[in-house]
Order: C-alpha cells, then structure tokens, then sequence
C-alpha cells in the first residue's frame, strides 16, 4: 500500500506538484497500478539475467571527424525568453546566499 | 481521386503514365481532409504550402519509374520531428514547438519523393491506447465516430481509414499502430527493434520505441516500410544489414508455413466474437497449406506489469528533458529556477503522462529499484524466451491484435488499469523486440477485428507473406466506412 506521503515524495523527485486533491487521486490509481504490478512477484526470476534492450550490437563508433553543426540562431529557436543571445531564466542564486 | 479505389502500385504507375500530377494528388488529399477531417479530427497541423510546392517540384523533375513513393503524400504522427511544421506530441508542452531537423524517417520519405501533408493526433507523448489523452483534440474511429480510433497513433490510422490520405507513419512502444489499425481496419506495421531509425522520433521508452506504417493494404506498407528502414548514424540502435525487399515473398503461397496459435492469446478478456474472426482467419490460413498449432506463450499475463514498470521509467528519465529552459512550455510568472522546472512540468503536462513518470521515478527510486525494475527486466527476459521457444518450430505467431473492438469514447479514460490491460496482446512484442502487423479480420457488430502476426526478429518479409495471402483471400479491405464501394 502505497502512502499519500511517498507519492508526495516521488512528486518532488520527478519535479511535479500536486494539490492536496489531486495527490489523493494520484496515491489512489498508483496503489492499484502497483498492486496489479505486485502479481511479477509471483515469477520465479532466479538467476535469470535482466533485459535492458534487444540489440545485439556493442560499442558502436563513428570516425572522429569535426563537422558542421546546428548554427547557434537555429538553436535558440524555440527557447522562451532570450536577451543577447543567451536564454534568459529567473535569478539561479537566492539573494541572501550572494 | 478516392483513396478508398486505388494504392500505391496503381498511383505510381498513373504518375509516371502522366494520367495524374503530384499536384493534382496534393490538391486533391487536402481536399478529402478538408471533406472529412472536421468529424474525424485526426490532423493537428497541415502542411498545404510546403506541400503543394515540393509536389510541383516532383513534378516538374518528372516521376521516376523507380522511385514507387515518388509524388505520393503521406500524413506523419506527431511525434515524429519535421523541420518548420509544428511537432506537438499532442502535448501543451509542446504546443508553440517547431523542429529545427527532419527525423530520418521524414529524409528518407523526402528522398523517396513522398509529399508530407501534415500531422496526426495522437495520445499524449504516445502514452495511451484511444488518443484521448491528446491535449489537443479527440479523434474519432473512422467506422462509429461515437467510438475510439485507439492509440497513441489514432489520428494516422482514422486518417488512412477515412481516406484521407492512403499512408501515414506511427510509432509503437506497446502497441500504438497495431492497435489503433486494428481498431481502424486498415493495416498496421510495426518493425524489428533496430530496423528503422528513432532519430527525431520524441522519446518515450527507447529500449520498445519503433516507427511503423499505417496502409489501406499489405504491399503499401512494405512500399513505406522499404523506404524507412535501414542504419542510421544518428541511432546507434539501428542494425547494419545488406540492402532488402521486406515485401520479396509477397505473392508467395503460405503452403507449409508453420504458424503457431498462442492459447493466451484467445484466453480470458477475449471477446467471443474477435476470437471466431481469429480462428476463422486460422482455419483459412490451414485452407491456404498452412499448418496452424496452438502453442504456449507461458509469460504473458505478465506483460502488462513488466511493461509498464520499463516503459514508464524509461520515459520518466527520458521526460526530465521537458524542463521550461531551452524549448517547450514555460509557466508563466515564475520566481525561482527550481519553480520554472516544477511549474512548467505541473502544468506542461497532462494526467497520463504525470501518473507514467509517477510510477516510473518510483520504480527507479532507491529501496524499490530492485523490487520493480530489476524484477521487471528479469520477466522481460522470460517474455523473450518464450518467444524464442516457440519459433525455434513455427515460422510465425497469430492471434487478435486486440481483446475487444473499439470502445466508446470516454468508456475507459477514467480507469487507467482497464486502458492498460487493452493492450496485453501488443506488448509482448515490444518486450522481445519483435516485427509484427495487424491486418483487418472481418468485422463484429459491424467493426473490424484486427489479426496479428508476429515474425522473428529481422523477418518482416516472411510477415509480409502471409498478410498478403490472408489479405488476397479475403475482401475485407475493400470494404470501408459508411459502405461505400
């Protein structure tokens, strides 16, 4: 049983906020996604190796080779707010630590 | 033009006869979408001007003989990258986005000379099995818009089935072509892990993630998925492998193929009626010289649980990237920097998406690491030995695409575990990274049934095969929505 106060927990882990309500929904639907997820337990996974991705290939290298990339105004493209060519964001260093 | 009269064959050959112009194609496509799309609602964004423009130019160079997808369009889900033509993912995160690059898929189709007509809807970041976690709009099932076109790539496949346009691509993690075309009635192609490049696909569970084909018929998918596939420098998940013709055995008969018939996969949550269709497919298939035998597939009740623990911590490490920093949405009036990541995410995204990087951070979280996600990877392993078991005999595994027909709309969308178990005959796929189509089976009440097929890994062609025959004895695409023809 899965506890309003770990989802609140996973919520600050995974950068999301709920309100008191939704909180409630969410513990709600995540104890029976986690209850129906319980049943692998009944799997007897003994020595058997985990599987992370089904591609056979190994340390695939390119030639290490300079090339043309994105130009820098392409990449700003899509950034909210920009001044002087830099992505603008709200002050990272609270006033009293300065 | 009627898509619902023609396919790319007959298409390719009255371009290059001179019969019909890239334009008048285009032009005519908008034409149906403008026609159909304001019930069906599977567009998000159309591509008119760059369209029009790059189907004159086709014509201008003239039509190849060997270029089969020259002058043709195609619809592309949207989440799939197109450089200028908004990429949503269906997402308010997403909503104002416009790539700066082409996916490799959409380079490859533009090289073939495909024109790209717009983008479909689709659930959320791909996160659904009815597009009606799509922050944009809901699509509607082609053949009942009171129904689910399914998901997540609902919109290419109602697009196809109204006869919109004639393909579009998709994507599937768990299902999402399979589903939705057998939900639809048209054909669904889903590829072997590492076939096709994910490069500008947006990511949700990259070890499942596959773009696929969406087709009115069999050999149309092949046409696309020929034009797709292959290495890529950008995806060093995609397998090097010698030139191919994934449709080289269509035409070919199916006498002596061995087809296995999983009993799991007629079980429980089967509906009576999918499952005649089923066995009436498996009878033909015996018609046909095929040998079909019921096998074990002992591992898959579990696969919804494994699969959702992987997809959904796959996708909660591959969303941290949706920050409010360099693209996407930002929330407004933000005072500090941790406030513009937890605000912008809060509000960025819906309820689906929120829950599957919910249950993903949980499960990679320390303390229930190993409980959830090491004993998930574990069970994958046993999902893949099963398969590896049974076509170690069979050329071939079939059984429904889906339990049931299309749903109503608003039927499940407030009960996620009655979404997920929806999707317990497609995932297993994903799991081991296998090729598999669903391909129309008749109808029930009047929708259609979906038939699966699932190859071993690399062997699209022997799939193509049997679709085309199955495809070839049968009627079924010729009949459309409303009983036109």
């Amino acid at each position: 049983m899965i506890t309003k106060e770990s989802v609140a927990h996973v919520a600050e882990l995974a950068k999301l906020q709920f309100t008191d309500e939704e909180l409630q929904h969410f513990t709600g639907q995540l104890d029976e996604i986690l209850n129906m997820v319980d049943q692998l337990s009944e799997v007897d996974t003994e020595g058997v190796p985990v599987t992370t991705q089904n591609v056979v290939l190994e340390n695939v290298l390119r030639a290490d080779e300079a090339t043309m990339v994105t130009p820098r105004d392409e990449l700003m493209r899509n950034v909210p707010t920009e001044k002087d060519g830099l992505i603008q964001v709200p002050a990272i260093i609270d006033k009293e630590e300065d | 033009m009627d898509y619902y009269k023609t396919n790319i064959d007959q298409l390719h050959a009255d371009l290059v006869a001179g019969k019909i112009t890239s334009a008048d194609l285009t032009a005519d496509t908008f034409k149906a979408i403008a026609a159909k799309d304001g019930e069906v609602q599977a567009f998000l964004a159309l591509n008119q001007e760059a369209a029009t423009a790059s189907a004159a130019n086709q014509d201008d160079q003239g039509i190849d003989a060997d270029a089969t997808l020259a002058g043709i369009p195609v619809a592309i889900k949207d989440n799939i990258v197109t450089k200028d033509l908004t990429t949503t993912a269906a997402s308010k995160m997403l909503a104002n986005f416009v790539p700066i690059y082409d996916a490799t898929v959409i380079e490859r189709l533009q090289q073939a000379g495909m024109i790209v007509v717009g983008k479909t809807n689709m659930d959320e970041f791909a996160m659904g099995s009815s597009t009606e976690n799509s922050a944009m709009k809901i699509t509607k099932n082609a053949w009942d818009h009171t129904k689910v076109p399914g998901g997540s790539s609902g919109g290419s496949a109602a697009a196809v089935a109204a006869g919109e346009v004639l393909v579009a691509l998709g994507s599937d993690t768990g299902g999402s072509i399979r589903q939705p075309a057998a939900f639809n009635g048209v054909v669904g192609f889903k590829p072997t892990y590492g076939r096709v490049s994910r490069w500008g696909l947006i990511a949700f569970g990259s070890s499942l993630d596959a773009i696929g084909t969406l087709t009115r018929n069999v050999r149309d998918s092949a046409h696309v998925m020929n034009a797709i596939i292959g290495a890529d420098e950008h995806d060093t998940t995609t397998v090097p492998r010698p030139q191919e013709d994934l449709g080289a055995k269509i035409g070919q008969s199916v006498q002596g193929m061995k087809i296995a018939l999983p009993k799991e996969y007629l079980g429980k949550g089967v509906d009576a009626g999918v499952r005649a269709q089923i066995e009436a497919a498996a009878d033909q298939f015996r018609a046909m010289g095929a040998t079909v035998e019921t096998v074990s597939l002992p591992h898959t009740q579990y696969a919804v649980p494994t699969y959702y623990i992987i997809a959904s911590s796959e996708a909660s490490s591959n969303l941290q990237r949706f920050d409010g920093i360099r693209y996407g949405f930002r929330a407004k009036d933000v005072q500090s920097l941790d406030s513009v990541y937890v605000r912008s995410r809060s509000e960025g995204f819906g309820d689906e998406v929120k829950r599957r990087i919910m249950l993903g951070t949980f499960s990679l979280s320390a303390g229930f690491y190993d409980a959830y996600f090491k004993k998930a990877a574990q069970v994958r392993t046993l999902i893949s030995r099963d398969f590896e078991n049974v076509f170690k005999e069979y050329d071939l595994v079939m059984g429904p695409t889906t339990p049931t027909t299309a749903f109503g709309i608003g039927a499940k969308v407030t009960d996620p575990l009655t979404m997920y178990m929806n999707d317990i005959l497609t995932i297993p796929v994903n799991l081991a990274g296998l090729p598999a189509a669903s391909v129309n089976a008749g109808f029930v009440d009047g929708m259609p049934v979906g038939l699966q097929l699932i190859g071993k890994a690399f062997d699209e062609a022997t799939i193509y095969q049997a679709a085309a025959a199955f495809e070839d004895a049968n009627d079924y695409k010729d009949q459309t929505p409303g009983g036109q023809n």
